[in-house]
């Protein structure tokens, strides 16, 4: 039996650069005063490398959420600092901010939320269209998008003539057009099937490969086991990290031996 | 895993040799139940012992071929439609752990789950990554992979119960204990499993 190449000694083992994406350092965040306050994060350091797919899981409540708003800059933390790409958040002016989740941060959403009026082709290219990239640089760059989710043939269809399946494909390359860098996803596979799940899984995973690090939240635990790294939070803390695990051969008594 | 039933199911696909139903056997499988060969011929010699299945010329040992009788095609489907035992709960090791973590002095209960919880996750990323390699194209090992996943997860599962059911356990005030036999909270939870 072939045994295919799953080395992670390097990011994802595809030999993308060790640089964080996504550095969180000592991160908090309180809502309300005392004596009502909430923590919802308290001293979170969490990095991300460029081809690493990190899954946080935790149950309601523990914080998973607030940590994706704070790493899309949607929302500051309390103390402690937020770099994408090497760059502090902190102090930097609103429209910048907005540029930079336009033009490096890509969401996958529960229910993927395309826009119904638009096609595939169109969705896809959305977001650097908003950005004010010309229309045809922005179609082209869609159009490439869904060829790597291998639904380019379906660029001119609208949601509602896709599958399932092909709708999960646009969202994901709507997430990653361009020249997005991190990816940040709530529960991506919704309210979807175990196989159709894990098949958002598998795909966002293979974009890490191409490249981008991708933060997913998810209470379950076998959508989490797609990721490079899980990491448990509960009450806001942090509280532990698998290491990497070895391939999948270890599962598999080698012939050799028998 | 009923090695004597897989080699039947073999079999009702035509005569085949001892090897070959060991290859078969574990390319069925997706490879994660070995087999030897040993164990391949003595059962062999058990199914032809209770006429289950029958070997074709005189030769032994690996120029022998065997082939399903009536009998063992009988008992095939005897034995997909009969159900498995899973009437008495199977002695588990990590139950056992997590109940003697929860009474012996000293010992974060907490912990001891999130380390276990933590080595769980671990194994299932590997049996993912086999999901995301190898078993792409082979139905038999996706099929396995997927048991084990949902196997894992229902562990993984329980862990959060427990340590949900044991934090409330310990802010709870103590309730009097019962005149006749006092007995520790932690012993009362053990007990209603």
């Amino acid at each position: 039996m072939s045994r295919p190449e799953l080395s992670r000694a390097e990011p994802a083992g595809n030999g993308h650069s060790a640089v964080s994406v996504l550095e969180l350092r000592d991160v908090s965040k309180t809502y309300g005063q005392e004596p009502d306050e909430v923590h919802a994060l308290a001293g979170v350091d969490l990095s991300v490398r460029a081809g690493e797919m990190v899954a946080v899981m935790g149950p309601s409540g523990s914080g998973k959420s607030t940590l994706l708003t704070i790493a899309g800059s949607l929302e500051d933390p309390t103390s402690g600092e937020v770099l994408v790409c090497g760059t502090a958040l902190a102090g930097m002016p609103e429209d910048r901010k907005a540029r930079l989740r336009r033009r490096v941060i890509g969401y996958v959403f529960q229910d993927f939320n395309l826009l119904p009026g638009l096609t595939a082709g169109e969705n896809a290219a959305l977001p650097l269209e908003l950005d004010g990239v010309a229309v045809p640089k922005a179609r082209a760059a869609g159009l490439a998008a869904l060829e790597a989710l291998g639904v380019a043939g379906r660029a001119s269809r609208f949601p509602d003539q896709l599958s399932g399946g092909e709708r999960q494909r646009v969202a994901i390359a709507r997430a990653v057009v361009g020249d997005r860098r991190l990816l940040l996803a709530d529960e991506p596979s919704g309210a979807l099937d175990s196989v159709n799940a894990g098949e958002v899984m598998r795909l966002l995973h293979e974009a890490c490969q191409r490249g981008v690090a991708a933060v997913v939240v998810t209470h379950d635990a076998q959508l989490a086991a797609w990721a490079d790294r899980v990491v448990l939070l509960r009450d806001g803390r942090m509280t532990g990290q698998t290491t990497r695990p070895p391939g999948p051969e270890s599962l598999l008594v080698p012939r050799e031996i028998r | 895993m009923s090695v004597p039933h897989a080699l039947l199911a073999l079999l009702s696909e035509g005569p085949k040799y001892g090897l070959q139903l060991r290859e078969e056997f574990e390319a069925g499988t997706g490879e994660v139940w070995p087999l030897n060969v040993g164990q391949v011929y003595k059962t062999l010699g058990r199914l032809e012992r209770d006429g289950l299945a029958e070997s074709e010329g005189g030769q032994d040992g690996p120029q022998k071929r065997y082939r399903i009788t009536a009998g063992g095609r009988e008992a095939l489907a005897a034995w997909l439609r009969t159900p498995p035992d899973l009437t008495s709960p199977p002695r588990d090791e990590l139950v056992m752990k997590v109940l003697v973590a929860a009474r012996v002095p000293g010992t974060d209960a907490h912990e001891v789950i999130q380390a276990h919880r933590l080595y769980l996750l671990e194994l299932m990323q590997q049996w993912t990554r086999l999901k995301e390699g190898e078993a792409r194209d082979d139905l038999s090992l996706a099929l396995v992979v997927d048991a084990e996943l949902f196997r894992l997860d229902a562990v993984i599962r329980w862990l959060d119960t427990a340590d949900v059911r044991l934090a409330r356990a310990a802010a709870e005030p103590t309730p009097p204990p019962p005149a006749a036999a006092p007995v520790p909270q932690l012993r009362r939870l053990g007990a209603r499993r």
